[in-house]
């Protein structure tokens, strides 16, 4: 019976990648061009006239924040749009039908939006390397937060496109929602330059202690408590994993 | 005696307050080949979907070979192969994926998923297709094609909703004789469609279901035992102006050379030919008006 499991979230897995894979330039080139766009505009034309710190220029300040953009978007999207096209298309009847368990399912989806995510991650690193041609500073906890970072955003996606009744519905939430709390959670400015109300609401945002991780993890600044930023993420994917998994269970966006 | 679909007292409203099942009851044997018919809205594809899942129930429960669908969901579907009434593929899929996935999603493994749809593919006349995607091929290659999808696990119980819906008479009768092939191999089958004719050639028990309820449930020679009259239509050569003498038989001139006639259990043909050699009138050819099953299935859901 597990290997009867194992075998369907591999499928599930082959599935999803091959899909956002045969559609590359759609799936995986967009968010590298608007960050190269956020790297000459802001890192290279204004930001050359701004500094952070002594030792850190603008442009090593935004890197993190722009990478960690890049990856929750692409996680979020693909996400959203697979379960949203796999309900709209009523393919979601074949896994439905099938007798893969709820957890295989909801892993497969988000395993692949991981999946997207990382690799979104990192091309967009390797465009970075070229404005900013140095290593990250904690690799490992760069890889922990790529992925708690992109389950959580896939799972929010998941979350929408289970709830979606028509296209539109899908990019509701990534545009009034998800951009302005990644904007307001410190990609382009450091929240020590904040006052003390506005620095209290940014905890509030858990983008903030993304942001943090990331810039933690690539140039070893640190801006919230590291642990308490990786508490709140692994709360926060263990709430929302079984949020998805009883609404789900419950058969809400695929049975009647 | 195996049961390989039990279903008690299963009732289902939906949201809008619609009763669609008022507590049916029924079961299917292994090795049985099960119409279920009833006019539309009458209660089928709930049911059908209920049975693979894809339809929540208000109450009542279901067993495919003994296994609760709530309590032992992956041992039920893992007995049970599905093709639905409407397309729900990916249209961007190929057609060797499709079959070939699905395999993957019932836990079968790589190597022996690529055989089975290698000869799923060639027994449905699909292989030469198999590198293309859905929306490159016709309506009957599509049914076919959730033919094979349906059957590439091997389920011990098939459901089909009217699964020759438009297509052809030619691709129709092939797909009779796949399907007469693989019950007498030992898989049961539900079968839902409009065609009357395509039960009674095929199935070997009959339910008839109507506003949510069964009203009628046996094997076909009973139900059909039930039918005490049947319609002919005489063709005859010369033209008639008036309908011909033909007492006891209750008949209607149609048109100058057709001439319908009902004919109950209890009459034979021969007087009525008899009757109309009697009267010099030639026969041409004689047909039924419609089959049995369909005069029955009229008469029981009460629109005649």
């Amino acid at each position: 019976m597990v290997i009867q499991q194992f075998i369907a979230l591999k499928t599930l897995l082959r599935v999803e990648i091959s899909r956002f894979l045969r559609v590359w330039p759609q799936s995986l080139m967009p968010p590298v061009i608007t960050i190269l766009l956020y790297f000459l505009v802001f890192g290279h034309f204004i930001g050359a006239r701004l500094s952070i710190s002594s030792n850190l220029s603008y442009m090593q300040f935004i890197v993190p924040g722009l990478v960690m953009m890049a990856v929750v978007m692409s996680a979020y999207n693909n996400a959203a749009f697979s379960f949203f096209v796999a309900r709209f298309q009523r393919s979601i009847e074949e896994i439905i039908i099938s007798p893969m368990n709820t957890h295989m399912l909801l892993l497969g989806f988000s395993l692949a939006s991981i999946v997207r995510g990382i690799l979104t991650g990192l091309i967009v690193t390797t465009v970075a390397f070229f404005f900013y041609p140095h290593l990250p500073s904690h690799r490992c906890l760069l890889i922990m937060a790529t992925i708690l970072a992109a389950l959580l955003f896939s799972l929010l996606g998941f979350l929408n496109g289970m709830f979606a009744k028509k296209f539109d519905d899908v990019s509701i939430i990534p545009t009034f929602l998800l951009t302005p709390l990644i904007y307001l959670g410190g990609v382009f400015y450091s929240l020590n330059e904040l006052s003390p109300i506005w620095k209290t609401v940014s905890y509030i945002n858990p983008m903030t202690y993304l942001v943090a991780l990331f810039r933690y993890g690539f140039i070893d600044v640190h801006e919230v408590n590291i642990r308490s930023g990786v508490m709140v993420l692994v709360t926060l994917n263990v709430l929302l994993y079984f949020c998805c998994y009883r609404l789900l269970k419950k058969g809400v966006g695929i049975k009647t | 005696m195996t049961l390989a679909l039990e279903i008690n007292d299963l009732k289902k409203t939906y949201a809008n307050g619609f009763e669609a099942l008022k507590g049916i009851h029924f079961s299917v044997e292994h090795g049985d080949f099960f119409a279920l018919l009833g006019p539309n809205g009458a209660g089928k594809s709930t049911t059908i979907g209920i049975i693979s899942t894809l339809i929540k129930k208000t109450s009542g429960n279901v067993n495919i070979y003994g296994h609760d669908i709530e309590r032992f969901p992956v041992k039920a579907k893992s007995l049970l192969g599905v093709v639905p009434q409407e397309m729900n593929m990916s249209v961007f899929n190929k057609v060797f994926d499709i079959v070939y996935n699905q395999a993957g999603y019932y836990g079968v493994e790589r190597k022996l998923a690529k055989q089975r749809t290698e000869k799923l593919l060639k027994a449905l006349g699909l292989w030469e297709k198999r590198d293309v995607t859905l929306r490159q091929i016709s309506g009957g290659m599509k049914r076919r094609l959730m033919i094979a999808r349906a059957l590439v696990h091997q389920p011990k119980f098939l459901i089909l909703d009217e699964p020759t819906a438009g297509v052809d008479i030619e691709l129709r009768r092939s797909m009779w004789e796949f399907l007469q092939e693989i019950n007498q191999r030992g898989t049961t089958i539900i079968l839902t469609t409009h065609y009357l004719e395509e039960a009674e050639q095929l199935c070997n028990k009959i339910a008839i279901i109507d506003h949510g309820q069964i009203i009628k449930n046996t094997d076909k020679k009973t139900l059909l035992s039930e039918l005490n009259q049947q319609t002919i239509i005489l063709d005859v050569k010369e033209p008639c102006t008036v309908l011909p003498e033909l007492f006891p038989y209750t008949a209607r001139l149609i048109d100058t050379t057709s001439i319908e006639v009902d004919i109950l259990d209890t009459q034979d043909i021969n007087s009525l030919f008899s009757l109309l050699s009697q009267q010099n009138i030639q026969v041409m050819s004689l047909r039924n008006k419609s089959n049995r099953l369909e005069e029955l299935f009229i008469r029981l859901i009460g629109k005649k």
